[in-house]
């Protein structure tokens, strides 16, 4: 009797399942699904917005599951782009290419991480690479604002920085402390960048990092640092310091990863080429800066000769782009 | 005798003093409550008013703020919703009345009664990560509606089962004794008599459900659902958005903007929960009236 009893209602339970599993299929509309980096997100989202007013039969569905999160589902095949903020990592194309998934790694915009002081803070007139490194890192030498320079002001310096799930973060570590060394723990951490803006417009000896499009919108509250890498004068960001590869090394490229057996299908070609057309115009639009000219005809190039791999991961944060595809297409050759 | 009297006065002034120092102090910290209410409430008011007008309602989402909408997004969680209830209101009703009048107390309805109780606490990723490895993958139901609504069913069941449990236990036992003495069956004696007597305590504790899952988006951006879309769900089958990702993602935009709009998208979550649960209260009412012992 009991067992009766369990049989029919686990029966009863799976049948119901299933019938809200029948009937899939969507008819004759095709879509591309895209996950991956919030940084990308505004981007891609704008993009599909403006494809979707030339095709109307296609249905691009934009989540935003973290450039991590977006490459486990793209190295399974379950999504065919990968929005990423940073380059795929070894034990994520290992996933890959065991599911037999090809990708084709493709730049799309730059983001400039933005050092930041208080509105007050009269000061400071640029870092070098070298004082944020010893401000940022975890046995850095300098902890308050007359360790940096001796006329500065005796206060602790109060830090703001993402936090160590997002691409800044990481980009942040390799660009400034170098590979293999570590990150100070002791500093305000938020995901959220619009946090790290009121924390430090509210705290007069404090320092932060975020993405260029969080300092653009909030110049009458932050001060932005200019940024002394070895001999070179120090240099602030701005549209055209990132673009033209002056801001280094804290300027970094975004990227899109497509499936390979998704871009066997027309709309995914299709809505890829739009995405490369209309790049430079819709990153500014939203608040990024657009690559260098030739970067797009090249990823193009290789999108169309469906050139795989990933050439970023090896590159030095702050590497000229142009140059770096220049290299790899030559090397194709 | 005299002085006995004075010091017994005294007690009884101490205790009011005690008694009118406990009250304020319970008066003021509901004041503030309401006031913390206020102030949010005014705050989002006045940040998303400007915002919201019809557009708003029957427009997509857009990278251009004055061409954004909420429509997508506003269906999307009504489906997430209705679909929610009708999976987890009967399933969590009849599991609460399975444990409360049939099952016996053996080791195996103890274990399951304390694994619902535990149910309760567990954090909404956890279940977001069940949903995207049973619905989305074993099941193939992907970012679709029905596996939206299946997740969110399995983190709210807890709340429903335990909520409609206390309200069938509440049900006086001589109520069940009278059904059974005029040869009322089990069966009818729930339906007809402890179901209805506990359906105000049943419906509160759906309030407080739906409620949450109206607003949950960590399982939901677990399982994969998109943020940006530009078409309504048709059916249990297609991909939806809903409110909360849809605030959370112009919430996190740097342009002020999106802030607005984002505050308007709480305007609009606020009214939809409000018309919810003022329907369900109204459903208590009418149950309370009913009753007539």
């Amino acid at each position: 009797m009991r067992i009766s009893t369990l049989a029919l209602s686990t029966a009863l339970c799976l049948s119901l399942l299933a019938a809200g599993c029948t009937g899939g299929g969507k008819g004759s509309t095709a879509s591309i699904n895209i996950d991956g980096s919030s940084t990308v997100f505004p981007i891609t989202s704008a993009i599909a917005e403006e494809y979707n007013e030339i095709d109307k039969n296609t249905q691009i569905n934009v989540a935003f599951s973290g450039t991590g999160g977006g490459f486990a589902k793209f190295c399974i095949g379950e999504i065919d782009i990968s929005d990423a903020s940073r380059p795929i990592k070894e034990k994520e194309e290992k996933v890959a290419v065991e599911n037999n998934i090809g990708f084709i790694e493709i730049p799309v915009a730059f983001d400039g991480i933005s050092v930041v002081v208080n509105k007050k803070n009269s000061f400071v007139d640029f870092l070098t690479v070298q004082e944020l490194k010893q401000i940022w890192s975890a046995d850095g030498t300098m902890r308050s604002w007359s360790d940096v320079r001796p006329s500065w002001p005796n206060q602790t310096i109060e830090l703001y920085g993402p936090g160590t799930a997002s691409g800044t973060f990481d980009y942040f570590v390799e660009a400034i402390i170098g590979k293999g060394g570590s990150m100070r723990s002791d500093f305000s951490a938020n995901e959220d960048d619009n946090v790290l803006v009121t924390g430090v417009a509210g705290d007069e000896f404090s320092l932060g990092f975020f993405g260029f499009a969080y300092y653009a919108e909030n110049k009458d509250k932050l001060t932005i640092v200019p940024v002394k890498d070895g001999n070179r004068d120090p240099v602030a960001p701005s549209m055209s310091t990132i673009n033209n590869g002056t801001y280094a090394p804290l300027s970094r490229p975004i990227f899109i990863y497509v499936s390979t057996e998704s871009a066997k299908r027309p709309e995914v070609i299709n809505f890829v080429e739009f995405y490369l057309d209309n790049a430079a115009k819709i990153s500014e639009a939203v608040g990024y800066v657009a690559l260098p000219k030739p970067v797009y005809t090249m990823s193009k190039e290789r999108f169309h000769a469906g050139v795989t791999g990933t050439i970023f991961r090896s590159a030095e944060a702050g590497t000229d782009i142009e140059q770096l595809m220049h290299a790899a297409a030559a090397k194709a050759d | 005798m005299n002085l006995l009297a004075v010091d017994g006065h005294d007690k009884i002034r101490y205790r009011r003093l005690k008694a009118r120092i406990f009250q304020s102090t319970c008066c003021g910290l509901v004041w503030m409550c309401v006031a913390l209410l206020a102030v949010l409430l005014f705050h989002v008011a006045s940040e998303g008013f400007a915002y919201l007008n019809l557009d708003f309602l029957t427009n997509n989402t857009s990278y251009k703020p004055e061409k954004a909408g909420i429509h997508a997004a506003l269906l999307g969680t009504l489906w997430l919703v209705v679909t929610t209830a009708v999976i987890s209101i009967p399933t969590g009703v009849a599991a609460a009345i399975y444990l409360e009048e049939f099952a016996k107390k053996n080791r195996i309805n103890t274990f399951i009664e304390v694994n619902v109780a535990n149910l309760a606490g567990v954090p909404s990723i956890v279940f977001g990560m069940l949903g995207l490895a049973i619905f989305s993958r074993l099941f193939g139901l992907k970012n679709w509606v029905i596996a939206g609504a299946l997740t969110m069913s399995l983190l709210i069941l807890p709340v429903i089962i335990t909520a409609a449990r206390e309200a069938i236990r509440a049900v006086p036992n001589s109520i069940r004794l009278a059904a059974y003495a005029i040869g009322a069956s089990k069966w009818q004696t729930v339906a007809a008599h402890v179901l209805p007597a506990a359906l105000p305590g049943i419906v509160t504790g759906v309030i407080l459900s739906m409620s949450r899952a109206i607003g949950e988006t960590a399982p939901l951006i677990t399982i994969g659902v998109p943020v940006f879309i530009l078409h309504a769900p048709g059916g249990l089958n297609e991909s939806f958005t809903a409110l909360p990702m849809q605030i959370y993602s112009w919430a996190a935009m740097p342009q002020k903007e999106f802030h607005g709009l984002a505050a308007a998208g709480i305007i609009v979550l606020l009214t939809v929960l409000l018309l919810m649960n003022a329907t369900a209260v109204f459903i208590r009412q009418r149950a309370q009236r009913k009753l007539k012992w």
